[in-house]
């Protein structure tokens, strides 16, 4: 969708998900909240966590290491929950995804991203607008409205299709 | 102040949109009693209405189109014009144009060539004399400016009476002199004596000299109101504008003293002097400025004494229901902080705190009722609409069908009725396409030949019943059952009964229409019906009995945004029951659970009873508690059980959306904030029990 | 001073429109639904200055409520204005009849109501 080479220098918060830094455009993110009780929702996928009580919304929480294809988050003093603002099939949805732990805000010039490589990553290059370089490290820019697509939580919709029927 | 208007235009639309359904119920009902006078006035008063208002908030069109029909059913109101079904088609066709109109800011023109049919039509109702008054409705015009000055006078005489109609004659003198100059003389040589003046008559006239560049219409419009009520006279003197100031002062100063002032010599003298003028002012306004400094005295003492109401009229204020709907949202989150606070105040045994909570908990109660109870509306407006359309159907399909209903009255949630119109429209229509028979049809199978249509409200707990009864033909369950079958949604060996049967018509893809009408086809079943009233957490049962009709009975409940819910408890996890369908709770120990051999089915006092378990069904825990519970809840007439750990207690559940992630999670129909902030999902025990049900069936 | 106005009109915008005017104009506004809510709110002890009214009205119409009003002593010389159309000539004569002070009729701006107004309330 957008040309990493003409991003112009933005403003990104880095996180931890396994010991790999990841990175989301800040104007997604709303809030960072400490961990909270979850209230898992029954037969939906596992990357699904559940659902929070954010300031009286109930906000659905998801998973990413899960959904990266790494083991489940475990809880830590660390562990934290990174409240973006994205769109599902078009409509403003509020989500939270998990997070090992937060880094830092950092600022990336267009000419510090270069595009993601086509093999070698463990999860889906659709998801990634594309590597950031920060000193000698690389941190991975996650594109979120891509990781939380519609298509993406289609499988939530399937589970219950084959239910379906009336008596 | 566009902004205003655009206010004030949206007020009328919705009026107008509120006059068009009366004016519906008021022809339909017309069409059975052609000769109610109140009934003609009604249709006569909503026409008039929205004639008047159009025209005042810039609906021209809508104006001058309702009109015509108002002139016809003037000539109805006078006895001139019969109601007729012609004309009741017209009318009832004039008013769906309005309607059209009011919603559309431009007319195509088609619109305007269907209005203009509409017009033809109604004008042949009317005679032609009649005719020519009707179409001499124009606009008055607008009155010159002679564009120079004019000096002018005037001669006014009012009848004794004047007064009484409420006139002041020194108002409109004032307002005369705010066309120009004028001097104005008081004639109160008609003034009876003392003794036998009458304070409420006008006994005295005006002479007046006005110099004005406004035109002799201006004049005129002073005294519209009291053309009948005084002699007016009005001659132009002079017609140069350049009368000066100076000359004749004599003349005036000597008419004055004789008090006896010749129009003649007043036109030549009176406007000339300055001096003169203002003496003639002051006296001439004695006699009447007596009367209404009494009359403003009086009014002013009143005035000071009576404390003014201010308040805006009416029993009623219209609010924007999003409004409503944010109170909605507060009073949810402020049940559900109150519901924290009790929580802590039972943990800290502090005996004030506690019963400041107790204060609490029943003031949001009150004001949660209260607040829900502003949005409950009857649900005649509803019923009324399908009035319509089982006419238009019926018609034209060649039935003959009657639309009765009862309970209009009943009252629920603004969001319910909003959403349960088009569910109700596919039902109706569904009676009337499948349901009620042909005219000769029915007289074969001895019935009248004329079906019926009852469509019924009442409340019932915390539910509202609505049923759709019609006496036709019946469901065919043999056909419903062949269908089943043929369509994979029943096996051929299973037995169901018959409420079973028919609740199969309302499965996705089935419909059992031989040919697809317009009415009912189109590709959409009964299942979408069934989508919808499940959204509404509602219910849909159908009884039928071959030949004589069938009934579809809708289970609503009276609000979607709070409901009284149990609590309970599966390993650790929260979960909220509808409290309305729940019937009891009863213990499940090792020994019943070993007495079920496997089936999930528990004896409860000698009924077989089929039970879900939420642990399994959930996947939740491992170990399975010593003693469980059930929760015996009523589904659509059966009884089914859920097995949990733990029954908590009832619980205010404030509603909230699960979002657009999980909207379609089976099972599940929403969330909730408990006390300690976590929270529980709310159960949605029908789709529940239907799911338990279809896995049986293919397994 | 400017006087309470009373307005009688079953058409809710008309009534919201009229005061709207009258309020820009600087009077004080006290609205009824018909003729009997008119009564009704002359008799909570209000003294009007003026009454504006439609003609065409359920409960009780204009003329009728005309005809009341001047049986009563503190409305017998208050001006009243009759909201015609001009189809209601008929009307309009009744209304004279009955002791309506002048008339309005519809459409009409908010200025051109003021100037009716203004004929009978400073």
């Amino acid at each position: 969708m957008t040309d990493v080479r003409t991003t112009p220098a933005a403003q990104y918060l880095t996180y931890k998900l396994d010991e790999e830094v990841f990175a989301i455009d800040i104007s997604k993110v709303r809030e960072v909240l400490d961990f909270t009780a979850v209230t898992k929702v029954p037969q939906t996928p596992d990357f699904m966590r559940g659902v929070i009580n954010l300031r009286g919304s109930v906000v659905p929480v998801l998973d990413l290491r899960l959904k990266f294809g790494m083991a489940e988050t475990t809880r830590t003093v660390n562990t934290c929950i990174i409240i973006v603002e994205v769109f599902v099939d078009n409509e403003r949805t509020i989500l939270g995804a998990l997070a090992d732990s937060v880094q830092e805000v950092i600022d990336l010039g267009a000419e510090q991203i270069e595009p993601a490589p086509r093999i070698g990553m463990r999860l889906k290059t659709d998801f990634i607008r594309g590597m950031g370089k920060r000193d000698s490290q690389f941190v991975i820019i996650l594109d979120i409205d891509k990781v939380f697509s519609a298509e993406e939580l289609a499988i939530v919709q399937q589970t219950e299709t084959a239910e379906t029927i009336s008596v | 102040m566009d902004n205003q208007m655009d206010r004030h235009r949206e007020a009328f639309r919705e009026e107008a949109f509120e006059l068009l359904t009366e004016l519906e119920t008021a022809l339909l009902e017309l069409e059975e009693m052609p000769d109610d006078a109140e009934l003609i006035g009604r249709v006569f008063r909503a026409m008039h209405t929205i004639k008047g208002s159009g025209a005042m908030f810039g609906f021209d069109d809508i104006s001058r189109f309702t009109h015509e029909v108002e002139t016809v059913f003037d000539q109805v109101r006078n006895g001139k014009i019969a109601v007729t079904k012609q004309l009741i088609d017209l009318t009832l066709s004039a008013r769906d144009r309005v309607r059209e109109m009011l919603g559309s800011s431009e007319e195509s023109s088609a619109a305007a060539s269907a209005s203009e049919e509409i017009v033809s039509a109604l004008r042949s109702l009317i005679s032609d004399r009649q005719q020519l008054q009707a179409e001499r409705s124009i606009r008055e015009e607008e009155s010159e400016q002679s564009g120079h000055e004019i000096t002018y006078r005037i001669r006014f005489k009012p009848s004794p009476g004047l007064m009484r109609n409420g006139t002041n004659p020194i108002m409109l003198l004032n307002e005369l002199g705010t066309l120009g100059r004028q001097r104005v003389v008081a004639q109160k040589n008609s003034l009876p004596r003392l003794e036998e003046l009458v304070p409420e008559d006008c006994c005295t006239s005006w002479d007046i000299i006005l110099t004005t560049d406004r035109g002799m219409n201006a004049i005129r419009d002073v005294f519209v109101f009291v053309e009948d009520l005084a002699e007016i006279s009005i001659q132009v003197i002079d017609d140069c504008g350049a009368m000066t100031e100076d000359g004749c002062k004599k003349l005036g100063a000597i008419l004055i003293e004789r008090g006896d002032i010749a129009e003649a010599e007043l036109a030549a003298v009176l406007p000339l002097q300055k001096k003169v003028g203002e003496l003639l002012v002051e006296k001439g306004i004695v006699a009447p400025d007596q009367v209404e400094a009494a009359l403003a005295e009086q009014q002013h003492i009143r005035e000071v004494r009576e404390h003014r109401e201010k308040t805006e009229a009416g029993s009623s204020i219209r609010v924007p229901s999003e409004k409503l709907d944010k109170l909605v949202d507060l009073v949810g989150e402020l049940v559900t902080i109150q519901a924290r606070l009790s929580q802590m105040a039972v943990g800290r045994n502090d005996a004030l705190l506690f019963s400041i909570t107790e204060e609490v908990e029943r003031l949001t109660a009150e004001l949660r009722d209260n607040i829900m109870n502003i949005r409950m509306l009857p649900i005649g407006s509803t019923f009324s609409k399908f009035r319509r359309l089982v006419r238009d159907l019926s018609k034209e399909l060649g039935k003959e069908i009657e639309m009765t209903t009862s309970g209009a009255e009943t009252e629920l949630d603004k969001t319910v009725i909003d959403k349960l119109g088009d569910p109700l429209v596919h039902l109706i229509r569904n009676c009337i396409d499948h349901g009620i028979e042909l005219p000769d049809e029915r007289e074969k199978a001895s019935k009248p030949g004329s079906g019926n249509i009852h469509l019924s409200a009442m409340h019932s707990g915390a539910y509202v019943v609505i049923e759709i009864a019609d006496d036709g033909k019946g469901l065919d369950a043999e056909a419903i059952r062949r269908k089943g079958i043929e369509k994979g949604l029943i096996t051929a060996e299973a037995e169901l009964s018959e409420k079973e049967l028919y609740s199969l018509i309302l499965a996705p893809g089935f419909s059992t229409a031989r040919t697809v009408t317009n009415v009912s086809g189109r590709g959409v079943g009964m299942d979408v019906v069934k989508r919808a009233i499940d959204e509404l957490r509602g219910t849909i049962e159908i009884s039928s009995r071959k030949g004589q009709g069938s009934t579809m009975t809708l289970k609503l409940p009276l609000t979607l945004a709070i409901i009284e819910g149990l609590l309970i408890r599966v390993a650790g996890e929260h979960f909220v029951l509808p409290l309305s369908a729940v019937l009891e709770c009863v213990e499940f120990s090792g020994t019943e659970r070993a007495a079920a051999h496997g089936r999930n089915i528990v004896n409860v006092r000698g009924q077989l009873v089929p039970f879900i378990s939420l642990r399994q069904k959930f996947s939740l825990g491992n170990t399975t508690p010593a003693i469980e519970h059930i929760v015996i809840a009523e589904i659509s007439g059966t009884q089914c059980g859920f097995v949990v750990d733990q029954v908590i207690g009832e619980h205010q559940t404030v509603i909230k959306s699960l979002g657009s992630i999980y909207r379609s999670v089976a099972g599940i129909s929403g969330a909730t904030i408990l006390g300690d902030g976590t929270v529980a999902l709310i159960l949605d025990m029908p789709a529940l029990f239907q799911m338990a049900a279809a896995e049986e069936i293919s397994s | 001073m400017a006087g309470n106005i009373l307005i009688v009109d079953d058409s809710a915008s008309m009534r919201q429109l009229v005061s709207f005017a009258l309020k820009d104009g600087g009077y004080d506004v006290t609205t009824a639904v018909h003729g009997k809510d008119a009564l009704d709110k002359m008799n909570n002890g209000t003294k009007f200055a003026m009454v504006i009214t439609d003609l065409n009205m359920p409960e009780m119409d204009g003329i009728e409520l005309i005809r009341q009003l001047r049986q009563r002593s503190g409305y017998k010389f208050t001006p009243v204005i009759m909201l015609t159309t001009e189809s209601q000539d008929q009307k309009k004569q009744e209304g004279k009849a009955a002791g309506a002070t002048g008339w309005i009729v519809k459409p009409f701006t908010p200025d051109q109501l003021l100037g009716v107004v203004k004929k009978f309330v400073k």
